[in-house]
């Protein structure tokens, strides 16, 4: 019985498998493969060197790496700090209303990220929605703050927020309510109920919205390009780049295996220190 | 056990919307008693100890502690502490982790943490091993002593407990009864317990409060509560009971339809024309022999046996109703279904109620 189960498993799990190999592995093998390819190169049929990964360090693409990984953090921080009291709300207080909330995130979602940032760009231009009507209205002035790093990390906050807010809620939710009154009967303040029973307990949503929002804010082209104005590279423009405009596979192959590393990394170090069957509901 | 009021609560409201859970509760708790607070379902009972323990705050009324009030408190700043229906034992912490949660707050040093959690430990008589132990690995009786172990160290005045042990299977309850009354003892602090029922109430407690509809019914020890209640709810609440009406003629003699009383009974505390319930419960009621003599009798038909180990329960069909009595098992009666019988009771096993 139990190996006929077993072998169901296995069964059920091939097209998953089959899939995965395909369209998954079998790209980031090629795309590490021509990473060791001499530059400029289109076959894979070359002696195997690592100048492109040298390059990396010499052309100062290590820089918008840093940018990249620096605005992630940044924006991964204050969307942890936002999102906290909204997906309490959600989870604790909100009751019903947690269901229009959600719908209302969810439905933002449906229209382009591109459309969504150049609205920003829009409402936040010189003679855009703000700035015009202030100037019309009153006479005052400020110059626009797009292009610039600050509205960078604000693009991402805005366009990841979803992915740090359910996560979250779903681990607040597992906080027993009787553990912080338990705590708060037993001396603790606020803060300390905080900070020894809600951060502990909702670790796991913790750690999957902050892996989910830096691994894609880390990657994320659109908002140095729309809302940056390329006041700062981001290492995903580089690699977009390196393929397209620069018709160097290896280069961008290099600078794509460089990315893929320290996420990945990152990535199973999160995961391995949390119960993802806690938050997947399966265990109680 | 001293008689002075530890705990004093003052015409407590609690209101909950438009729904009063609790109306005007007076009452005195003593510094080193085992208080218990009995009552069904939805009679405030739980409202009651979330107030005292400031989890919720109250409509009206005051609650003090050795004279300073208190409910204007919040839970993290009173002197007491609760132990949970759930025990909200902290899951990502170990044992010791969970017992020294309270001295950690209070900034006590690890090494005089780690020594009064072992202390606890075999207070509560579980290997000092288990300090290290996850709650995970803990079985039911073992979480619950590491929750009394956390409250305990947290040294409050009063422990209150939200019925712990109704989660657990019969005899492990049982058991822990008997500890929680031992631990009372050699703790020498101030229980006050909730629960629903009422056994579990007579094993452990000095004095208990029954409750009803968000109203004290009767606060009296133990025994006093079994033999005389001051009510239909407070008499029926305390197990198997038999109540007649009874009227008093004359200030003196009562009266009964179902009864037939003896002249020489004269014990009535009703005023003139004043109705009651007269009370006895069932093992006092006996089977007349034809020379027996009892204070009360009435005539009935067996109606069910039913064998309760030590003791045999029948049902008897009496005056349009059913009543209950309770033998020895060695008299049992052979083939007693439908066979009619006479009960008979004295006036010293007897209890009246007034004003029924």
């Amino acid at each position: 019985m139990e190996r006929l189960d077993r072998k169901l498993g296995l069964l059920s799990s091939l097209p998953m498998i089959v899939i995965l190999l395909i369209a998954f592995l079998a790209p980031v093998v090629v795309v590490a493969l021509f990473s060791i390819m001499p530059p400029k190169v289109f076959s894979l049929a070359n002696t195997p060197d690592f100048s492109s990964y040298s390059v990396f360090f010499s052309q100062g693409y290590y820089k918008s790496l840093l940018w990249s990984l620096g605005m992630a953090f940044a924006s991964t921080v204050i969307l942890l700090v936002i999102c906290w009291p909204l997906a309490y709300g959600m989870a604790k207080v909100f009751g019903r209303f947690t269901l229009v909330l959600t719908i209302a995130i969810v439905m933002s979602l449906f229209v382009s990220e591109n459309i969504r940032l150049f609205g920003w760009v829009l409402t936040l231009m010189k003679g855009g929605l703000i700035e015009g009507h202030l100037r019309t209205w009153t006479g005052m002035s400020f110059d626009s703050p797009l292009y610039g790093v600050p509205v960078i990390v604000f693009g991402l906050v805005y366009v990841y927020l979803p992915f740090m807010l359910f996560p979250l809620a779903q681990g607040i939710a597992m906080v027993p309510d009787d553990a912080r009154q338990a705590a708060a009967d037993l001396g603790a303040t606020r803060w300390q109920v905080f900070t020894q029973i809600d951060i502990p307990l909702a670790a796991p949503g913790i750690v999957v919205g902050s892996l989910l929002s830096f691994v894609l804010a880390a990657g994320a082209v659109a908002e140095s390009k729309i809302l940056g104005g390329q006041a700062v590279i981001a290492i995903a423009d580089d690699v977009e780049t390196a393929f397209t405009f620069g018709q160097n596979w290896p280069l961008g192959s290099a600078l794509s295996m460089i990315l893929i590393c320290i996420i990945g990394g990152l990535a199973l170090f999160g995961v391995s220190r949390i119960d993802l069957d806690a938050i997947m509901g399966r265990k109680r | 056990m001293s008689d002075i009021a530890l705990l004093r609560l003052r015409g407590v409201v609690k209101k909950f919307g438009g729904f009063t859970a609790l109306h005007g509760i007076d009452l005195d708790i003593r510094e080193g008693e085992f208080f218990t607070i009995v009552g069904p379902s939805g009679s405030g009972k739980s409202t009651m100890i979330r107030l005292l323990v400031g989890m919720d705050d109250i409509s009206a009324g005051e609650i003090m502690l050795r004279d300073q009030r208190i409910d204007q408190t919040p839970a993290n700043l009173r002197p007491t502490c609760m132990v949970f229906q759930s025990l909200a034992l902290f899951p990502h912490m170990s044992v010791g982790q969970n017992i020294e949660f309270p001295l950690k707050l209070r900034k006590d040093s690890p090494a005089k943490r780690r020594e009064r959690a072992l202390e606890l430990l075999d207070l509560l008589r579980l290997p000092r091993t288990y300090y290290d132990k996850r709650i995970s690995q803990c079985s039911g009786g073992e979480k619950q002593r590491v929750a009394l172990a956390r409250a305990l160290a947290f040294d409050p005045e009063i422990l209150f407990f939200d019925e712990p042990l109704s989660a657990l299977d019969y005899r492990l309850r049982k058991a822990l009864e008997k500890e929680l009354k031992d631990l009372h003892v050699r703790t020498g602090k101030t229980f006050v317990y909730i629960t629903h029922s009422l056994e579990e109430a007579m094993v452990m407690s000095d004095r208990i409060a029954i409750m009803k509809e968000g109203k004290i019914e009767q606060i009296a020890v133990a025994d006093e509560i079994y033999s005389a209640p001051v009510s239909r709810f407070v008499a029926e609440f305390m197990g198997e009971v038999n109540l007649f009406d009874v009227i008093s003629v004359d200030g003196e003699t009562l009266q009964s339809s179902a009864l037939t009383i003896s002249n020489d009974v004269t014990q009535s505390t009703l005023p003139v024309g004043g109705k009651g319930l007269l009370m006895v419960r069932p093992e006092d009621v006996q089977f007349v022999g034809s020379k027996d003599h009892f204070d009360y009798v009435l005539e009935g038909k067996i109606h069910a046996e039913y064998a309760l180990g030590s003791r045999i329960q029948y049902e008897v069909e009496a005056d349009g109703k059913i009543l209950t009595v309770e033998t020895l098992r060695e008299s049992r009666i052979k083939d007693s279904e439908g066979l009619p019988v006479t009960l008979g009771f004295n006036a010293s096993k007897t209890h009246l109620i007034g004003d029924a």
